[in-house]
């Protein structure tokens, strides 16, 4: 049967193309692979090879016509044994439009902000039951014990990073784990991060649940196309068939004078991509409880650390298996006249603000997110639904802060309740600094937090 | 093009080669059919297609078990037909839609099958590279004898990370197959332009990985190869490392003017060195199949491709909500 041989879309956006020049004339035959003519589409000539074999029957457009649209005729292929005649029967595959979708389909199943929003369902419940003993610990002590006791509960969890093993860790986060678990499971990389990212994330796809250290995450740059091209987007680019279970953590933010390049806070670039999750812990108790449930967790999860925070104590309950669920806020500090929300290492400041606005009896509500990916934004609406102000705080920048999301989470969802402008206290709009004086000032300090508050309060 | 290791006598079965020859042509006829499916606008975007490349990966699954693992970058459909996944389900992914193997939600570039231990589909150059040393480590920390055949292309290999994973992977004796797939061109630049020393597969020797150089337009030196190098993995003596020397036909992706090289160099690969001629000519000289038996095995092939494009073409588009599944895991996938 003779076919219609279509003008042919030879780039992602052609719509339309010249039809430079033929290669072939009426009459000619061709086979699979010959080019029969010479298209001009927006971004190059292209030569236009055959499909099939057969005899050019007739030519439909001529040489050096412009604009000719994608899928119009523009010849007519003859198969064996036919002739001209049998031009009036030739037919085209029919390029059909996608099958359009159900129109009436929708999409209000997304999880958009934006929406007006009921009551705000927020999760109260005490992190452990009342009567727990609880022993004092330090970060760095209540982190490890974490990733210890679900090594010892699963075989598949491994670590791996630079000076995890034998130096017992550049920070001394795996002291003693390459004793107890052996050099198989606790396993040291060269300095290699894009390599080892990498390396973690297949094996996650093969089946293990590793957890890869980055001495800090301002190393993870390296990495961060595995992090985010291969482990938060495989489940569902293979339509769930297959995703990377796994934990990618080690300190984050500054520490003290390293300068530049050592001293990046990621929680704001980690918290934008979907299909990862982002846990940024303040206290021993919830690194020990986020950690565990990180491992456990069925995606990558980033799981953002801080130098500063890895010496100091913390209650932390003495309970055989203490999880902490993702998406949970702490209140730490229950107030009515100002919220302050906060994560990680801002934590400090905003309790010690806390502390000091309630010598001025100004009562501060301190919420702890603890996890930025899920976000728990209804704890941040009921609270601000009762302070009706709003004060973020945290150590990165203040262009698409983690601050600034919230604040248009609010300004949507809580508009009408608040009484002032949202500020978000953040680091200064540069590059670290080393000199201890200037280094002091591009942080976030608990003075600027106080000073929002107060002009937030009008106090 | 380096062909000196030509095959002398085929130690191969009659019922072999004919397997070779009809997997090969599946892979031909199925990107032919996508490349003008593509110029209909039933695909979009990105498409870079196979032709010319087939007897590398039907050569290296030949030497494949059940049970081992594959993986490579965005020029992937020959991959997946040659590892037995379902014609269907990858032209319908081509087209975008529901009955894709990916839902219609990765496209040419990213398909994934977990029964057929394919991991991709990958689209970031070399990428893939580090994720089959993973996989291969997940093997090797499970102690099974399986092995990973990572794929990765000429440009690939001028990428950082492959000497990060080469590294990793000899230390860790990792039961990686690196096959570097050498068409000779990155896109349009030649590997002459690109690269100081082209032969590839002897950097690995700077990381004490042994390897070779293989005729990639010869089936059955692939397959021979291949089999040298899953032995080499399986016998735990860490990775190998496989350059094939190939030459695809079609440009670097559907909108590739192909200027960087001249129609003549095209014509004579296909004229003298097609892997698919050179089978079907063994087939015929050596008496194993008469031209009536391969028009039968044409037909036979011509009939899966159009199904595939007609069920491309019939499954529809995914609907709507799977815009917001697959976002996040509820529970551990399990291993196939």
């Amino acid at each position: 049967m003779a076919t219609e041989i279509l003008m042919p879309a030879l780039s992602p956006t052609m719509e339309e193309g010249t039809l430079a020049k033929w290669l072939v004339k009426e009459g000619d035959t061709v086979s699979s692979g010959d080019i029969m003519a010479e298209i001009e589409t927006d971004k190059a000539t292209m030569e236009f090879e055959a499909v099939d074999e057969g005899t050019i029957g007739k030519i439909l457009i001529e040489e050096g016509t412009e604009g000719v649209k994608v899928n119009t005729a523009i010849a007519i292929l003859l198969e064996d044994g036919e002739s001209a005649d049998d031009i009036d029967t030739a037919k085209s595959e029919p390029a059909s439009a996608p099958v359009p979708a159900d129109k009436e389909q929708s999409s209000e199943t997304a999880p958009a902000a934006g929406m007006s929003h009921p009551e705000p369902q927020v999760d109260t419940a005490p992190d452990w039951p009342e009567g727990t003993t609880l022993k004092q610990q330090t970060v760095r002590e209540a982190l490890r014990d974490g990733m210890a006791e679900e090594m010892r509960l699963d075989e598949d969890v491994f670590i791996m990073g630079e000076e995890v093993a034998e130096y017992q860790g550049a920070y001394k986060i795996t002291q003693g784990m390459l004793d107890e678990f052996g050099a198989k499971r606790v396993i040291d990389t060269p300095i290699t991060e894009h390599g080892f990212a990498g390396i973690g994330v297949g094996a996650a796809f093969g089946g293990l649940r590793p957890i890869v250290e980055f001495m800090t995450f301002n190393f993870a740059m390296q990495a961060i196309d595995q992090i985010i091209n291969s482990a938060a987007k495989t489940l569902y680019m293979s339509g769930g068939q297959m995703g990377a279970p796994m934990v990618f953590r080690g300190p984050n933010g500054a520490a003290a004078r390293v300068g530049a390049q050592h001293s990046q806070d990621y929680a704001a670039w980690y918290m934008q991509i979907p299909g990862l999750k982002v846990a940024m812990p303040y206290s021993a108790s919830d690194y020990k409880g986020l950690i565990k449930t990180a491992i456990r967790d069925p995606n990558p999860v980033i799981f953002l650390e801080n130098e500063i925070l890895y010496g100091r104590s913390f209650d932390v309950p003495e309970l055989d298996d203490y999880t902490v669920p993702f998406g949970k806020a702490r209140i730490w500090r229950e107030g009515d006249d100002v919220t302050i929300v906060s994560f990680g290492i801002g934590m400090s400041y905003a309790l010690e603000a806390a502390d000091k606005l309630a010598e001025d009896g100004i009562s501060a509500e301190v919420i702890d997110l603890r996890t930025l990916r899920p976000m728990d934004t209804p704890a941040i609406i009921k609270s601000v639904q009762k302070t009706n102000r709003l004060v973020t705080v945290e150590e990165g920048w203040p262009q698409g802060s983690v601050g600034s999301y919230i604040s248009s989470v609010v300004m949507q969802e809580a508009f009408d309740y608040l009484d002032a402008p949202v500020i978000c206290c953040t680091g200064k709009d540069v590059p670290m600094p080393y000199a201890a004086n200037l280094e002091k000032h591009a942080l976030v300090t608990t003075d600027e937090v106080i000073e929002a508050v107060r002009k937030v309060t009008y106090k | 093009m380096a062909a000196k290791k030509t095959t002398k006598k085929p130690n191969v079965s009659a019922d072999e080669l004919k397997a070779y020859y009809k997997d090969m042509l599946l892979i031909r006829r199925f990107e032919e059919k996508a490349g003008q499916l593509y110029g209909m606008g039933l695909i979009g975007g990105f498409c870079h297609l196979y032709i010319g490349q087939e007897a590398v990966v039907v050569g290296l699954e030949a030497a494949a078990e059940e049970g081992d693992k594959r993986i490579t970058s965005y020029r992937d459909h020959g991959h997946m037909l040659a590892c037995g996944m379902d014609p269907n389900g990858v032209m319908a992914e081509l087209t975008g839609r529901e009955g894709g193997y990916s839902k219609g939600k990765g496209g040419s570039m990213h398909m994934f099958s977990k029964e057929k231990h394919f991991y991709g589909g990958h689209g970031i150059v070399a990428a893939q590279v580090p994720l089959g040393a993973g996989l291969a480590f997940s093997d090797k920390y499970k102690g099974n004898d399986r092995v990973t055949f990572t794929y990765f292309g000429d440009g690939a290999a001028n990428q950082g990370q492959v000497y990060e994973a080469y590294n990793m992977a000899e230390i860790w004796d990792l039961p990686c197959i690196f096959v570097i797939e050498n068409n000779q061109y990155a896109m349009g630049t030649s590997t002459k332009r690109s690269t100081h020393s082209t032969s590839y597969w002897e950097r690995g020797a700077a990381y004490g990985i042994e390897g070779e150089e293989v005729d990639g337009m010869d089936v059955l030196a692939v397959k021979e190869a291949g089999e040298k190098a899953v032995a080499h993995c399986r016998a735990g003596k860490g990775p190998y490392i496989l350059e094939i020397k190939t030459y695809r036909y079609r440009g670097h992706s559907m909108s590739d003017p192909a200027k960087y090289r001249t129609r003549e160099e095209v014509q004579k690969m296909r004229d003298e060195r097609d892997p698919i001629e050179a089978v079907r000519n063994m087939l015929l000289t050596g008496k194993h199949a008469t031209e009536d038996d391969l028009k039968a095995i044409d037909k036979d092939i011509k009939k899966i491709v159009n199904e595939s494009a007609e069920f491309a073409k019939e499954s529809p588009e995914p609907h709507l909500d799977e815009l917001w599944t697959d976002i996040y895991a509820t529970e551990v996938p399990q291993e196939a």
